[in-house]
């Protein structure tokens, strides 16, 4: 049998294996049909052996990340505990004033969301919309529990008069479908007014826009020094010889292997006003007492610190590229009359292109998603989107919130890849 | 993020599944010297009376594990340590048992819980452990002359020139601005439900942006203090009393407007052990657990009676009395947590303190 799975037992076809037109296995299978067969059983091999990794991959980095992204337009907390509410939404046009079928049907299920304790999913839900409301829906729901008489709209506005705020009935009813868009909206600045208009929201509540630019603006910046900072000691790591080369990679690798968090307090220890820096400058009468400068705290603070950490992401591809480069390439640009700059400029500079790309792309990727470093040593200016993507997962718990935003960010790095992809070429990259 | 989460749950469900066949329970706090003085005074006894064991996870913050874990249908923890509006916001939402003050033990001389607790202490699912304080400390070596004593001395940097440290949020943050600028501890709730209050809070604040180291976690304060980055930080009082009594460093508290905040004890619906939970609850709170918590930390007990019990520092001398945050002198210019008032604003107030954060 084994030999039937043989491919190369193919060859001991019988003399009469050519008489249908087609070639046939010893036992006389279509030849075409074994090998298939025997190489589908090594696909299948190969893929068992796969198998864990992809389940793995699947169970820890999709599902989760897939359920992530899902909560950032799917939001049933108001939904799924007002049923009835929800249905006269969907039965009564945007524009229609809430009449006592609508008012008894949100005292039902404020009732029955109040005995269920759901009542705090769907405060939160809609306080999200209109800011104050949450205690709107407790209180009332404490109330509405011990029983309320018709009609209920007198009854609900004599609870509280807020209910008949018309951006609360608004944001009812943006929240009646468990699917939607305001988390994007708000993730970029943007509201949804009483008649479903979208406007900007105020000047002094805008803040994540702002972040996106700052992010992507920063993320620039460390990629850019890393370069000019990372190009000369790749170079001189792929030019020296052996025994110092060496020497040379341990220092750039050493840093790579500590914590990151080693590495962030030590900056600090650096940077802070009355850190080493500014001690030395003091002493050295660079700088007066009263004058020491501020390095950390702010956006120089997170530069610094990312870019050094960062620093070996763009050193270890350009090394690698650069190794692989001829000396004799340079060295005949040289015999023709070429300047060591324009040799660099021409020759050398456009091979390292491949490693150039690859460290940058790793360095801006890892950059625009970066939260510890720029947490503990960016203060108020040096913050990213990723903080604010932080703070919505632990502090205020709006995970719809955080995933808009995750999404967002996400898909502008999908776009600036497909960009690099269209202009440099995706092919054109090599990562060691 | 939740992946992480995921993953590290199962992983210790699991861990809880293999020695499942004993009587235990797991308690979720916050870990550091908290954790410390929680095991002292409440798991050692309590595993010494009834053969139960305690399980401690330390987290950052309980509630964001229990909300994980409610999140993905396995809870695997069975007390949690949380801060007030997070107590009312899962028992709002149904995810923590109801706890009737009836089944807690009296105090020693036969008062019931529900009149020895402090007020707003004992909540439909939840009962306080200690009260904390955030509160302004500095540096003594840095003010040779005039010494600062007040909120207001916080703000004043021409007076008091240097650093100031603050937390980066609205709720820790706001409050102080407004008790500077003027307003009675008693009405800064009012004040900050307006828009009006709003704005007066941000332009006390402007005036000591250029100034202000901000900080995340609560040990940051304490060393950006002994750093000498700041000369003013605001923080919690019990990381205070540690550096001060515990390290000796020459730090001073003011105790004008500190911030009052609980921990609660609270039991998720699905806790795997309730029994030993509802147990371990009822032990920790009682009268003498909680005043033998003061030994270990600068925290106030949540009981009335615990108070009259509360003795000295671990280290036989200090007298705890001036250190705890629930001294009526302090009381008199504390502003309370206000879970409802949060609830309802803190998104709204987080979106523009950020903006106003990020801005020039």
């Amino acid at each position: 049998m084994a030999n039937a799975l043989d491919p190369h037992a193919a060859i001991a076809t019988t003399a009469g294996g050519v008489t249908d037109g087609a070639l046939r296995t010893a036992d006389g299978r279509p030849l075409v049909r074994a090998l298939a067969r025997s190489q589908s059983l090594a696909r299948r091999r190969a893929f068992l052996l796969v198998l864990p990794l992809l389940a793995f991959i699947l169970i820890t980095f999709v599902v989760p990340i897939g359920q992530m992204l899902q909560r950032s337009f799917y939001n049933d907390g108001f939904s799924a505990h007002m049923p009835q509410l929800s249905q006269w939404f969907a039965d009564n046009p945007r524009g229609t004033e809430p009449d006592e079928a609508a008012w008894t049907a949100l005292a039902t299920d404020l009732k029955a969301s109040a005995e269920a304790r759901t009542i705090g999913v769907v405060g939160t839900r809609i306080n999200y919309d209109v800011p104050g409301t949450r205690s709107l829906f407790t209180s009332t729901g404490r109330q509405v529990r011990r029983g309320l008489e018709p009609p209920y709209q007198a009854a609900l506005l004599d609870i509280n008069e807020d209910w008949a705020d018309p951006r609360l009935w608004s944001a009812m009813r943006d929240a009646s479908s468990p699917v939607t868009g305001n988390f994007y909206l708000a993730a970029v600045d943007r509201k949804r007014g009483d008649d479903g208009s979208i406007s900007q929201v105020e000047e002094r509540q805008q803040v994540y826009v702002m972040l996106f630019m700052r992010t992507f603006w920063l993320s620039l910046v460390i990629t850019f020094v890393t370069f000019v900072l990372g190009f000369p000691i790749a170079h001189l790591l792929a030019t020296l010889p052996m025994r110092k080369s060496n020497l040379l990679m341990i220092l750039v690798l050493l840093p790579f292997w500590t914590s990151l968090l080693v590495r962030t307090t030590s900056w600090m220890v650096l940077l802070q006003q009355q850190g080493v820096i500014n001690d030395i400058l003091v002493w050295l009468g660079v700088i007066g007492g009263g004058q020491r400068l501020q390095m950390i705290y702010n956006q120089t603070g997170t530069i610094i610190a990312m870019t050094h950490i960062l620093l070996p992401f763009m050193i270890l591809p350009l090394y690698s590229v650069m190794r692989t480069i001829n000396p004799s390439y340079v060295r005949a640009a040289r015999s023709l009359g070429a300047t060591s700059w324009t040799a660099f400029r021409r020759v050398y500079f456009p091979q390292t292109l491949p490693g150039l790309g690859a460290g940058a792309l790793l360095v801006f990727i890892l950059a625009v998603g970066y939260y510890i470093t720029p947490a503990l040593v960016g203060g108020s200016s040096g913050q990213l989107i990723s903080n604010m993507i932080a703070m919505h997962m632990t502090d205020t718990l709006n995970w719809s919130m955080a995933a808009a935003l995750a999404a967002l960010l996400l898909a502008a790095v999908l776009l600036l890849y497909w960009v690099y992809d269209r202009m440099v070429g995706i092919d054109n990259l090599k990562l060691g | 993020m939740k992946t992480t989460m995921v993953l590290s749950t199962a992983l210790v469900g699991l861990a809880f599944a293999a020695q499942a066949q004993d009587k235990e329970v797991n308690v979720v706090s916050w870990g550091g010297a908290y954790e410390v003085s929680q095991v002292e005074a409440y798991n050692k006894p309590f595993t010494e009376a009834t053969g139960i064991k305690v399980n401690m996870i330390a987290a950052d913050d309980p509630a964001t594990p229990l909300k994980a874990q409610i999140e993905a249908g396995n809870v695997t923890g069975d007390v949690f340590d949380v801060e007030v509006s997070n107590a009312i916001r899962l028992c709002d939402e149904g995810a923590l048992m109801e706890i009737d003050p009836a089944m807690l033990p009296a105090a020693p001389d036969g008062t019931p819980a529900a009149e020895d607790f402090i007020d707003g202490a004992l909540l439909d699912c939840a009962v306080a452990n200690i009260f904390w304080g955030t509160v302004i400390a500095f540096d003594t070596t840095k003010f040779t002359g005039e010494k600062p004593d007040s909120a207001a001395d916080f703000f004043d940097t021409a007076a008091f020139p240097g650093k100031r440290g603050l937390p980066k949020n609205p709720k820790r943050t706001m409050y102080l601005a407004l008790i500077a600028d003027g307003v009675p501890a008693d009405q800064v709730y009012e004040v900050l439900a307006t828009p009006e209050g709003v704005d007066r809070a941000f332009a006390k604040l402007d005036t000591i942006k250029n100034d202000v180291v901000w900080w995340e976690a609560g040990a940051q304060p304490v060393q950006l203090l002994a750093d000498g980055e700041v000369v003013m930080a605001t923080g919690y009082n019990g990381r205070f009393f540690d550096a001060m009594v515990g390290e000796g460093k020459p730090f001073e508290i003011i105790w004008d407007g500190q911030y009052m905040d609980m921990d609660m004890f609270v039991i998720p619906k699905d806790a795997p052990n309730p029994e030993a939970a509802m147990e371990y609850l009822k032990f920790a709170t009682d009268t003498q657990r909680l005043a033998d918590q003061a030994k270990y930390i600068a925290y106030g007990p949540s009981r009335k009676s615990s108070a009259a019990l509360v003795g000295k520092y671990k280290d036989g001398t200090t007298d705890m009395a001036p250190h705890m945050p629930t001294n009526p002198d302090y009381m008199k210019t504390a502003v309370m947590d206000d879970p409802e008032f949060w609830a309802d604003h803190d998104a709204e107030l987080t979106e523009r303190f950020n903006s106003w954060l990020a801005g020039a």
